[in-house]
């Protein structure tokens, strides 16, 4: 097993995701598949092989700092749950 | 005359000769939706009236004797992820159904200077993770050809309403295969643009690294039409290449005389049906026929794309959709006590089980004490993979491989193994990876399904991909078939 049912759990909290226990136990089963299947990469030497996070050569593309229009605020918080005083509202944090 | 038939290119002739006009042209298409979308349900979402504004204005144009633009009164649809400003963008998801973006995407926005009337939004899987448009919240769509099979996925709705005749022309993205492969299922054509050709500003974002807008057309013309009209760098996207974009119809020539063309032997492995392979074959013989050198090549590390694949794109998911809190947009869930609870109900009640496997995958790939083994180690093979391309180019003007290992298989069909599902994208994921173009256009029939073979370039050479498969297309009638859809 790549993956046990705690660490399923574990990894649920940190995706901010709840999960039933059925859902537990098929993640697990399922996981611990994709896992052993993305195993097959260590039949690759990768020494010295220089990672790819991106297909294009484009590093810190800036732009001027300079105001221009944005959203409008009340078309925005529209799209809110739960909104105030032109405020994002959520339920009470402390 | 039946203009749902009919390309874009054709239906541009017809109005400029005034034989027809934009109003009729949405019309007609707005009828057929009426008489074929109950048995294909490719729109999440239809959007007629405005559809039929923006025609009037094209129509007023040809009235005043202006000049109109190659795809002004086309109607088309556009995938449910790509934002459109006062219209809902529900990614076909319960957690995005009642969003309605206050923005335009890019490509929405350069299609509608281009004056298309935009018909509806499209459906596909959940946040485009699937190969059949099975993972959509909402309901599937079916295959045009045959609607007991699966139109292929995730750009399902945009490929079933072309192939039906619902729209003139679609946009789709593509992460892994979900233009190509549905573009395949479907007998229509589908292009995965270089990686940075197209701006994925307003693309709702699935995997960043690898996600691409592209076109879903009737023939290889309006393909190049498409994407003449949503390509070229954008400042709203730092991932946009600052590079120059041709003239993409230049390329639309009768001629492969001289053009080498690899075969990558790795893509007829096991698994595909024998009469996949037998019309590639043929495809080949064809381009023999015609000119063209062609010979069998190696990618020799084609068998890591998927799972190199199935670590990063989960990766780069559960960071992407890390977003959807219930706090700016999208569904909250109603009873939680504390906002920790609320962000776990929220994103269990709003995503389906395929995005949260995902979701699940990538966080355990980018957790502490995994990254190295999972991520990294992916991102490595990568590189590897990108080699394999880079130096077969040097060979090759492109290559040419089957888009899928089988036609559109039936709804249910893959079952409850992830991987049974991830498989039938073992032919598109690699291009991806690599960030090069490739196109899938029709070649032939296997048992009364449609079958396609896929054409894959260096970076930014869109225009010899669409060379060589004008030049299939002119020479073969594969492109002109259309299902044989029951009209209610």
């Amino acid at each position: 097993m790549k993956i046990s049912k705690e660490e399923v759990e574990h990894v649920a909290l940190l995706a901010r995701l709840e999960l039933t226990e059925a859902e537990k136990d098929t993640y697990t089963e399922q996981l611990n598949t994709i896992l052993e299947y993305a195993e097959l990469l260590n039949k690759l030497d990768t020494t010295g092989v220089p990672p790819t996070a991106h297909p294009l050569p484009i590093k810190n593309v800036f732009r001027k700092d300079e105001v221009k229009p944005s959203l409008d605020r009340e078309e925005v918080l529209a799209n809110a749950s739960d909104a105030e005083d032109g405020f994002f509202k959520v339920p009470k944090i402390v | 005359m039946d203009f749902t038939h009919l390309t874009a290119h054709e239906l541009h002739d017809l109005l400029v000769r005034k034989e027809t006009s934009a109003v009729e042209i949405v019309k007609a298409y707005s009828k057929r939706i009426d008489q074929v979308e109950e048995d294909i349900k490719a729109f999440t979402l239809l959007t007629r009236d405005r559809a039929l504004e923006k025609a009037e204005l094209v129509d007023l144009k040809l009235s005043q004797g202006e000049e109109i633009g190659p795809l002004a009164g086309i109607p088309m649809g556009l995938k449910d992820n790509m934002c459109t400003k006062g219209i809902p963008t529900t990614c076909s998801s319960e957690i995005l159904k009642s969003f309605v973006p206050p923005y335009d995407a890019t490509v929405t926005e350069k299609l509608a200077k281009a004056g298309t009337p935009l018909l509806g939004k499209l459906n596909m899987d959940e946040f485009a993770m699937g190969s059949s448009t099975e993972n959509s919240a909402f309901f599937k769509t079916r295959n045009p050809w045959d609607l007991e099979r699966v139109p292929g996925g995730s750009s399902g709705g945009a490929v079933a309403a072309v192939s039906a005749g619902e729209a003139v022309f679609a946009l789709g993205s593509d992460t892994g295969g979900s233009i190509r492969q549905p573009a395949a299922f479907c007998g229509v054509v589908g292009l995965k643009p270089t990686y940075g050709r197209v701006s994925r500003y307003g693309l709702v974002a699935y995997a960043s690294s690898l996600d691409q807008i592209g076109p879903v057309t009737k023939d290889v013309t309006d393909c190049a039409l498409v994407l003449n009209a949503i390509s070229g760098h954008d400042a709203l996207d730092s991932t946009s290449a600052p590079v120059e974009v041709p003239d993409f119809t230049k390329y639309l020539q009768n001629d492969v005389k001289g053009m080498r063309i690899g075969v990558p032997k790795e893509y007829f492995g096991q698994g595909i049906d024998t009469k996949v392979a037998a019309l590639i074959q043929q495809a080949i013989a064809k381009f023999t026929e015609l000119g063209a050198v062609v010979e069998e090549c190696s990618l020799p590390h084609t068998e890591y794309a998927m799972p190199a694949y199935y670590l990063i794109a989960p990766a780069e998911c559960s960071s992407n959709l890390a977003r959807y809190d219930g706090v700016r947009y999208g569904h909250r869930a109603e009873q939680a006590a504390d906002v920790l609870s609320m962000f776990k109900q929220s994103r269990a009640e709003g995503f389906g089980s395929e995005v949260k496997r995902r979701i699940m995958l990538g966080t355990y790939a980018l957790s502490a004490g995994y990254y190295d083994a999972y991520y990294l180690k992916a991102l490595k093979v990568r590189t590897l993979i990108m080699r394999d391309f880079d130096k077969a180019f040097e060979k090759y003007d492109v290559l040419l491989s089957p888009t899928t290992p089988t036609p559109a298989f039936k709804f249910g069909e893959k079952g409850d193994n992830p991987l049974t599902m991830y498989l039938s994208d073992v032919c598109t994921v690699p291009i991806n990876l690599a960030g090069i173009p490739a196109i899938s256009i029709p070649c032939g029939l296997a048992d009364g399904l449609p079958v396609g073979v896929q054409l894959m370039g260096k970076a930014f050479d869109e225009g010899k991909l669409l060379q060589v498969a004008y030049t299939f297309e002119q020479n073969t009638e594969h492109s002109q078939q259309r299902p044989a859809l029951g009209v209610r």
